[in-house]
C-alpha cells in the first residue's frame, strides 16, 4: 500500500477513510483529527490549562503527546488504583513518559491518599470493579483540577470507547445517559469542563500513533476489565466495522451531530439542585457524595459531621 | 515465522511466507482490533511476511471504567 498523500510506502491502513499513510502523514492525520475535534466542539480555549487524565495506556499518552504538540499547556494526573502488577507497570509508563519529555505529572494514590484500592472496593461492594474505578476517577480528576486551578480535564476516550458506550446506552434506551454522552461536558459550579479530544480517532489509530512516536505505553489490559460488557460491545462493533468500514464512525458521529440534542433535556436536571458534600465539599444530590460513601463503605477513614442525616450506603 | 501474541503474552510458529491479512485470518483475529509489527515496523495488511520474520500482533482494544 502507498501513502494517500505522498505515495511513499504506507505503514498503516485506515479503512474507514479508504486510505493508507506513511509515518509522517499518519501522525499529521492524528493531529488533524484532534485539532478538528477541539475546534469544532470548542473543547479548549486559548490560554486554558489542561489536566490530562493519564493511565499509562496508549490513549492517554497519545492524547498528552498530541495536546502538547499542538501547543496546549497540558499537565498529567496519574491515579494509582492499586491493581497489583498492572498498576505498577502503568505507573512506570506514565512516569517514564513524563520524565523523558519534561512534562509535569501529578499523582494521587487511592490507597495512600484515600485508604482503599479498586480490588478492595470491588470486594466490599460486590459490584464490578469498573464501577468503583470510574467513580473514583471522575471524582478525583475533577477535584484535583479544581484544587490546582486547571480549566479543563481531558480524557483519552477514543472513537471505539464512545461508540461502545453509545451502543450500550441505545440498547437500553437510557435517555439520561444519552443526554450526557457528548465529547464535551461543560463546566458548571463545582465541575471543570471535561473533554474527549480523541473521539474522532479509533483505538487502532491511537495505538499506532504511540508505536510510531516511540511512546512506551502499558500494552497489557487491566485484569479487572476482562470479560466486561464494554469489551463485548467493542467486539460487536469491530465485527461490524470489518464488514462495513466506517460503521463505528457513522454511528458515533451521527449521534453527536444529529441525535444528541434530542436527549439533552433528559440530562439537564442532573446538575441542578446540587449541594456541597458535607465530607469533601464536592457537588452532590444528597448530604454525602458517592465517592465519600464508597470510601466509608470500604472502611477508609471518613469523618461525617455530627447532626448530618446520612443515608446508609446501599 | 515466530508470532508474538499478547494478553496473555505467548508465541506461536506460523509457516511463511504469507500476507498480514492471511496471517490474521489464520489466527482468526479481527484486523480492526490489532496492529501488526514486523520487527520494529508497523505493516499494512497487504505486507508479505517471510518465514524467518518475527512478528508481533498487538491488541489495541482496551476496556474498563469510563
Amino acid at each position: 500500500m502507498k501513502c494517500r498523500v505522498c505515495r511513499e510506502p504506507a505503514v498503516i491502513d485506515v479503512r474507514r477513510h479508504n486510505a493508507a499513510f506513511c509515518r509522517a502523514h499518519f501522525l499529521r492525520h492524528c493531529r488533524d483529527q484532534v485539532r478538528r475535534a477541539i475546534d469544532d466542539l470548542e473543547m479548549i480555549e486559548a490560554g486554558d490549562r489542561v489536566l490530562v487524565a493519564v493511565s499509562g495506556g496508549k490513549d492517554s499518552l497519545a492524547l498528552w503527546d498530541v495536546l502538547v504538540d499542538l501547543g496546549y499547556t497540558a499537565d498529567g494526573l496519574y491515579l494509582g488504583l492499586g491493581i497489583g502488577e498492572y498498576s505498577d507497570e502503568s505507573a512506570h509508563a506514565a512516569r517514564a513518559f513524563a520524565r523523558d519529555r519534561g512534562f509535569e505529572l501529578h499523582e494521587v494514590d487511592l490507597s495512600a491518599d484515600y485508604g482503599y484500592d479498586i480490588p478492595g472496593a470491588a470486594a466490599v461492594t460486590r459490584r464490578a470493579p469498573c464501577g468503583a474505578c470510574g467513580l473514583s476517577k471522575r471524582h478525583l480528576f475533577n477535584a484535583v483540577a479544581l484544587e490546582r486551578g486547571y480549566d479543563v480535564v481531558a480524557t483519552g476516550h477514543n472513537l471505539d470507547d464512545e461508540a461502545a458506550v453509545l451502543l450500550g446506552n441505545v440498547l437500553r434506551w437510557d435517555s439520561g445517559y444519552l443526554g450526557r454522552q457528548h465529547p464535551v461536558l461543560p463546566a458548571a459550579p463545582g465541575f471543570v469542563q471535561k473533554v474527549k479530544p480523541l473521539y474522532r480517532l479509533a483505538e487502532r489509530e491511537t495505538a499506532a500513533y504511540c508505536v510510531l512516536r516511540g511512546i512506551d505505553y502499558q500494552v497489557e489490559e487491566c485484569p479487572m476489565a476482562e470479560g466486561n460488557r464494554h469489551l463485548g460491545y467493542k467486539d460487536v462493533l469491530n465485527s461490524l466495522e470489518d464488514r462495513s468500514p466506517g460503521a463505528k464512525a457513522s454511528f458515533l458521529f451521527g449521534f453527536v451531530e444529529k441525535a444528541h440534542d434530542r436527549f439533552v433535556d433528559e440530562a439537564d436536571g442532573e446538575r441542578e439542585g446540587l449541594q456541597a458534600c458535607v465530607v469533601c465539599g464536592s457537588p452532590t444530590t444528597g448530604d454525602v457524595c458517592a465517592f465519600c460513601r464508597l470510601r466509608e463503605r470500604v472502611g477508609a477513614p471518613v469523618e461525617i459531621p455530627v447532626g448530618v442525616t446520612h443515608r446508609p450506603p446501599g | 515465522m515466530k508470532v508474538v501474541l499478547r494478553n496473555p503474552r505467548r508465541e506461536v510458529q506460523v509457516p511463511g511466507p504469507l500476507t498480514v491479512s492471511a496471517l490474521l485470518q489464520r489466527l482468526e483475529l479481527n484486523p480492526e482490533s490489532v496492529l501488526v509489527i514486523q520487527g520494529d515496523t508497523l505493516v499494512t495488511r497487504d505486507a508479505r511476511l517471510a518465514d524467518a520474520d518475527v512478528v508481533e500482533i498487538r491488541p489495541v482494544t482496551s476496556g474498563g471504567a469510563t
